[in-house]
């Protein structure tokens, strides 16, 4: 039973990083860069719907904060898209992985400032129950989180391989120049992708909120689902989610065979191993580009 | 309007539509010129086709029509408008399709995908089915590989996907960029064949850029030669073929003259 529900907690937090990967990989396989301030999306998604959400705030109904969340993180990926990065191209990546370095310090600190620094809960439905299957307990919120990922992998997936625009989307991806030959618009594409990255945040972080009480720091989870991101082999969509996963399990069997202190360099090591040993990731998809 | 003057001092206008006008445009990578003004125009229903070697500016031209890239100086007349500086899904919706030189398919979309990515400008839904299976007359190959992820077809398959994925935008002019490119002999004889055909049966207007001379001649209707991004020489395809000095240069036949000169290759003659 401990060791069911070690999973189901592992498998909840994984899915969280998973998520968070999804994005990076997203805008990475579309424009080639790198957007540090990921976790930080993840972290303003959390904060506008806690804000809107708990009556301290706003007091709005959690589900109605949700959607406006979700689309207000659409709408900052999008224009940060088109107001700020498209006016870097051209630049080199150093440039724009520097710019998405600060760019994540100053949604950290706006966070900080609207909202505070210390932990607040979120006032979520779903946060502090639990489910019985037979005699195992599980917490609402963490299968709620692998029901939502589950949920949100299937509609991608058919997003971009049933729709046009999704389509388009790999194609941008897979070569930019033929994409411009077609009459794609590359340019509102890469904005849409990263609109996209920002709602799929949005989703992380009200997940995240759910489970815990959340700070403006909480975006430095970035980095862990950097980790993940290249675990599960930079450039695949399922790898990122895998890599996710794998993270998020081994962070709570580590913590529980291993003596505490080592356990937390687990997760590194993994990613130590898999860059020595299969440097493109566990689902890689390598296919050079033709320069 | 000025009209380029063929070399051989006669006018050979047939009494065609001119469908794409080309007037003293200038295209920059950066500091460096690639197009010193040249001009050229595209008859309807022909396979007008541009000969040069490498660097002379061929391919520039072709990405400056389809609007990739914006030229400094100059006009582009197309359907009665002056596309220069137009963005290039624009220049797709007024009918100019580009097939790129070296294929460009989209490599991990199904041979499917990437002809529906051709028609990502349209959205009449049953045109776009006519037109797939229209392709897929044209290309046999193409529907038998039709799930098959296009980066796993051969060179010529891929090139084939690339003209079929153009047809897909319903192009009234189609522009060819090196399609016999690392082709063996037997499939650029087929491949060319096509786009007779296509030029035929389709009606569509071809604009062809080629290194390999004999073959664009042979297939085309009009021919114009390009030097260090101007045109040099502009006629008959048929002319052109027999003209001694597109034989020197580009056909790799030794005239008497040349053999002449063979002696003394020096004086070789160039027009750099």
């Amino acid at each position: 039973m401990d060791i069911l529900q070690l999973f189901v907690s592992g498998l909840a937090n994984g899915c969280v990083y998973g998520l968070i990967a999804l994005g990076f990989v997203l805008i990475y396989k579309a424009t080639e860069a790198v957007n540090f301030a990921q976790g930080d999306f993840m972290m303003l998604g959390a904060f506008i719907t806690l804000g809107l959400t708990n009556d301290q705030f706003w007091g709005l109904p959690f589900w109605i904060s949700v959607p406006i969340a979700i689309a207000s993180m659409g709408a900052f990926g999008y224009l940060l898209d088109m107001l700020v990065l498209r006016r870097m191209f051209g630049q080199s990546q150093v440039a724009l992985i520097i710019l998405t370095i600060a760019l994540g310090f100053v949604l950290r600190f706006a966070a900080g400032a609207i909202w505070g620094h210390e932990p607040i809960s979120l006032q979520s439905p779903i946060a502090g129950r639990d489910v019985r299957f037979g005699g195992l307990v599980l917490g609402l919120d963490e299968v709620w989180v692998i029901f939502v990922t589950i949920f949100l992998t299937v509609i991608l997936y058919f997003y971009f391989n049933r729709t046009r625009l999704g389509v388009a989307m790999q194609a941008a991806s897979q070569n930019q120049l033929a994409a411009y030959y077609m009459g794609i618009p590359v340019k509102r594409v890469h904005s849409l992708i990263w609109a996209l990255s920002g709602m799929v945040a949005a989703v992380a972080g009200i997940l995240f909120a759910s489970k815990g009480s959340i700070d403006p720091s909480i975006g430095l989870l970035g980095i862990k689902a950097f980790a993940a991101a290249v675990i599960g082999g930079f450039g695949s969509l399922p790898g990122a989610l895998l890599g996710g996963i794998i993270v998020g399990l081994i962070e709570p069997f580590a913590s529980y065979y291993i003596a505490a202190g080592y356990s937390q360099i687990m997760p590194y090591l993994l990613l130590f191993l898999i860059l020595v040993f299969r440097p493109h990731g566990i689902l890689a998809q390598v296919h050079r580009k033709k320069v | 309007m000025s009209v380029v003057v063929a070399m051989t001092g006669e006018e050979v206008r047939p009494a065609r539509d001119v469908v794409l006008s080309v007037r003293n445009i200038e295209s920059f990578y950066g500091p460096i010129m690639a197009i010193r003004g040249c001009s050229l125009d595209v008859m309807e229903g022909q396979i007008v086709t541009v000969l040069g070697a490498n660097g002379a500016g061929k391919t520039t031209l072709m990405k400056t029509i389809s609007g990739v890239m914006d030229p400094e100086k100059g006009q582009i007349f197309y359907g009665g408008r002056d596309i220069a500086g137009m963005s290039p899904d624009e220049v797709v919706r007024m009918g100019i399709c580009h097939v790129p030189e070296g294929r460009e398919v989209f490599p991990l979309l199904t041979v499917e995908e990437n002809l529906a990515m051709g028609a990502y400008t349209r959205s009449d839904h049953a045109g776009i089915k006519a037109d797939t299976d229209m392709v897929y007359t044209y290309f046999p190959i193409l529907a038998e590989r039709r799930r098959q992820a296009a980066g796993t077809l051969s060179g010529g398959q891929q090139q084939m996907l690339a003209i079929g994925r153009g047809l897909m935008a319903k192009p009234k002019l189609m522009l060819l960029d090196e399609p016999s490119l690392g082709l063996s002999p037997i499939l650029v004889k087929e491949i060319f064949a096509i786009i007779r055909r296509l030029n035929k049966e389709q009606g569509v207007t071809m604009m062809l850029v080629e290194q390999n001379a004999k073959v664009a001649l042979e297939v085309a209707d009009y021919g114009y030669v390009m030097e260090l991004g101007r045109i040099v020489m502009a006629d008959d395809a048929k002319r052109l073929l027999q003209s001694k000095d597109v034989q020197e240069f580009y056909l790799g036949v030794q005239t008497e003259e040349a053999q002449r000169g063979q002696k003394r290759w020096k004086q070789k003659k160039t027009w750099r």
